[in-house]
């Protein structure tokens, strides 16, 4: 194996420029897939830490009848907050909050929205809660995303009227000013809602101390699983979504690396049909000097096989400085993300792990290997004094 | 694993080739074509022989079964006392790893290596140390003269210089037997008799058994047992006592 390494090298390396050319190919694979790789590893890692920072923290309770799905059940879906979180939440590692259909008017237009009460005091999510605190005589301070401001067309400090219905089915109105736009990458807390202060809407609701959501801070996990009237959501749950998309792009991402690495293999795999129709010649001296031909089609190998060596160093050289800058500047995308209804940044960050890049190698070097070890099995049912003499079989 | 019986160099009486009514056929369409027929011969160490005779006469086909890189169709050939017939990929692979040394009419060097790494490459199958190695190929390139071209790439190389480097290549384990398939077909008269020169003097040196594929005048004066194949026949066995 060591003589056959050694050969491999020499014949590679006197090859000259056609081994360049595949191991420059191959190489851009190696990188080019170690990149794809990594900026859907840091888009599902983005994605899960913007869910926790932005929505849902380290875990929540749903209050038993909440279904995110159907809005009709939100009506029914609000209880008193359990006893037993009242001391966390005095502590300030969970939060509740209530959530209500609502209908906006803005300049004259309807909207019907999500409202959602929240302590302005909070400080387990991102969100610009503490706008809500703005003394306004006669109006209810509310924020917004982005998303919705744009949808709607309202800017900071626009006024318009909010109508609901509470708890006892009774409509009212009121109006809102808008304190704060605030921009996340995560849809979930922008679209088709408002915010306003817990205490507000549990007044509005006519439901004191009752939430819909109980959040708590991610790593100050209750240790309650069971709490009766409401259903605990581990941040492994809620964050499934992100898996199951990211699975998804996987497999779609899964086609470009199979054209790569189709591309890469077949300059590997003509170069191989060409060496055992050209290097016959070649092959008769190996066996005449005492190889066997099994050893022949062992030195073809390990020769087609070394370029995936040869590509992963040239790889490193180029591709270890450009996967570094990306990690560190990030990849800005040319559109804008945040109509695309998913937990995803503008510039995402590539994240590598060594899982990634030995993976990404094996990978790599397999289907070579079988690549270099397919047309040379031509070399076992050689005749060598045919070989010698450099005759086409 | 298969453990190879090394011929004993010393034994002067001992037939490093022993050939008995050997018969090579080979398919040609629906019928065959006799390339041997039942040649009994015998060499003894340290022989500078020849196979004689025109094309298709059997020189070649007889010098690949001692070679065991083919096997015949009927009788047998022993080397160094293996029968050819009987061996396995694996122990002819040995059998000329260890024992045999090639020289043929093309050179057939490797062009991407040096010439160094082409005298080197019979010494890498043998698990020499790089030591070793080192010495063995440069004693090598002196006995063909070529040391000051041990860096330079067949391509670069005259036709003589590939085949001294074709001989070194060959010399440089101290086979017990060279095969050499018409030598010097690729090389003007001077050259040739650059390269025969050597190989005689290697011979008296060494004791290496020389046996030459050839009808190549040139060659035959230099041959001290001169055997006449004539369609697949010895037609005669000349051995020249004091040339």
């Amino acid at each position: 194996m060591k003589i056959a390494i050694k050969l491999a090298y020499r014949n590679l390396i006197g090859a000259g420029l056609r081994t360049w050319l595949n191991v420059i190919v191959l190489s851009f694979s190696f990188v080019v897939i170690i990149w794809m790789r990594g900026i859907i590893n840091g888009w599902n890692r983005q994605a899960k830490d913007d869910m926790t920072a932005w929505e849902i923290g380290g875990g929540q309770y749903w209050h038993e009848k909440y279904d995110p799905f159907d809005p009709f059940t939100l009506s029914e879906s609000h209880a008193p907050v359990p006893e037993e979180l009242i001391p966390i939440i005095n502590r300030g590692e969970m939060e509740p909050y209530l959530i209500s259909q609502g209908t906006l008017y803005p300049r004259g237009r309807m909207q019907t929205i999500i409202v959602k009460g929240i302590n302005p005091k909070q400080d387990i999510f991102l969100l610009p809660s503490q706008k809500l605190d703005t003394l306004i005589t006669d109006a209810i301070p509310a924020v917004t995303g982005s998303i919705m401001a744009r949808n709607l067309n309202i800017t900071r400090g626009d006024r318009m009227m909010l109508q609901w219905r509470d708890a006892g089915g009774t409509f009212d109105a009121t109006d809102i000013v808008i304190t704060e736009i605030f921009s996340a990458n995560v849809p979930n807390v922008d679209q088709g809602q408002i915010y306003i202060s817990l205490e507000n809407l549990q007044k509005m609701m006519n439901l004191p101390g009752e939430a819909t959501i109980i959040t708590y801070r991610d790593g100050h996990s209750p240790g309650l699983t069971e709490l009766d009237g409401w259903n605990h959501k581990t941040k492994q749950e809620l964050t499934s979504s992100v898996d199951e998309l990211i699975k998804v792009k996987s497999v779609g991402t899964s086609v470009m690396y199979v054209i790569l690495l189709l591309l890469a293999m077949l300059g590997i795999f003509d170069t191989q049909v060409l060496s055992i129709f050209r290097r016959q010649k070649e092959i008769g001296t190996y066996i005449a000097l005492g190889y066997t031909r099994r050893q022949v089609v062992g030195l073809f190998t390990v020769e087609g096989t070394m370029n995936a060596v040869l590509a992963a160093i040239v790889g490193a050289f180029y591709g270890i400085p450009f996967l570094a800058l990306q990690a560190k500047t990030g990849w800005t995308m040319p559109m804008d993300t945040s109509d695309f209804g998913m937990a995803i940044a503008q510039t995402l960050y590539p994240a590598y792990s060594a899982g990634l890049v030995i993976m990404t190698v094996i990978v790599i070097m397999f289907t070579t290997m079988i690549v270099s070890y397919w047309p040379s099995r031509r070399i076992a049912r050689m005749n060598p004094t045919e070989a010698l003499r450099g005759k086409i079989q | 694993m298969f453990v190879f019986n090394h011929y004993n160099k010393n034994m002067e009486n001992s037939h490093v080739i022993k050939v008995e009514k050997l018969v090579k056929r080979f398919p040609i369409g629906k019928g065959e074509f006799t390339a041997l027929n039942g040649i009994d011969l015998q060499f003894s160490r340290g022989e500078f022989a020849g196979l004689v005779g025109p094309s298709g006469s059997g020189k070649t086909t007889l010098l690949n079964i001692v070679g065991s890189l083919d096997t015949p169709t009927e009788g047998e050939a022993f080397v160094l006392d293996h029968a050819v017939s009987r061996l396995s990929a694996k122990e002819s692979a040995w059998l000329r790893r260890k024992e045999l040394g090639f020289i043929f009419q093309s050179y057939n060097l490797l062009a991407v290596h040096t010439v160094f790494e082409n005298v080197e490459f019979p010494l890498l199958l043998l698990d020499y140390t790089a030591a070793e190695r080192k010495k063995m190929v440069m004693d090598a390139l002196e006995w063909v003269g070529i040391t000051d071209k041990a860096k330079s790439k067949p391509p670069q190389l005259s036709g003589g210089e590939c085949q001294r480097v074709a001989i070194a290549r060959a010399m440089v384990k101290k086979p017990s037997l060279v095969l050499a398939d018409e030598p010097t077909a690729n090389l003007d008269a001077a050259n040739s008799h650059n390269i025969l020169k050597t190989m005689e003097n290697l011979n008296r040196d060494l004791k290496t058994t020389f046996l030459f594929a050839t009808h190549d005048d040139k060659v035959i004066s230099y041959l001290k047992r001169k055997i006449y194949l004539i369609d697949g026949k010895v037609d005669k066995d000349e051995k020249i006592i004091n040339q």
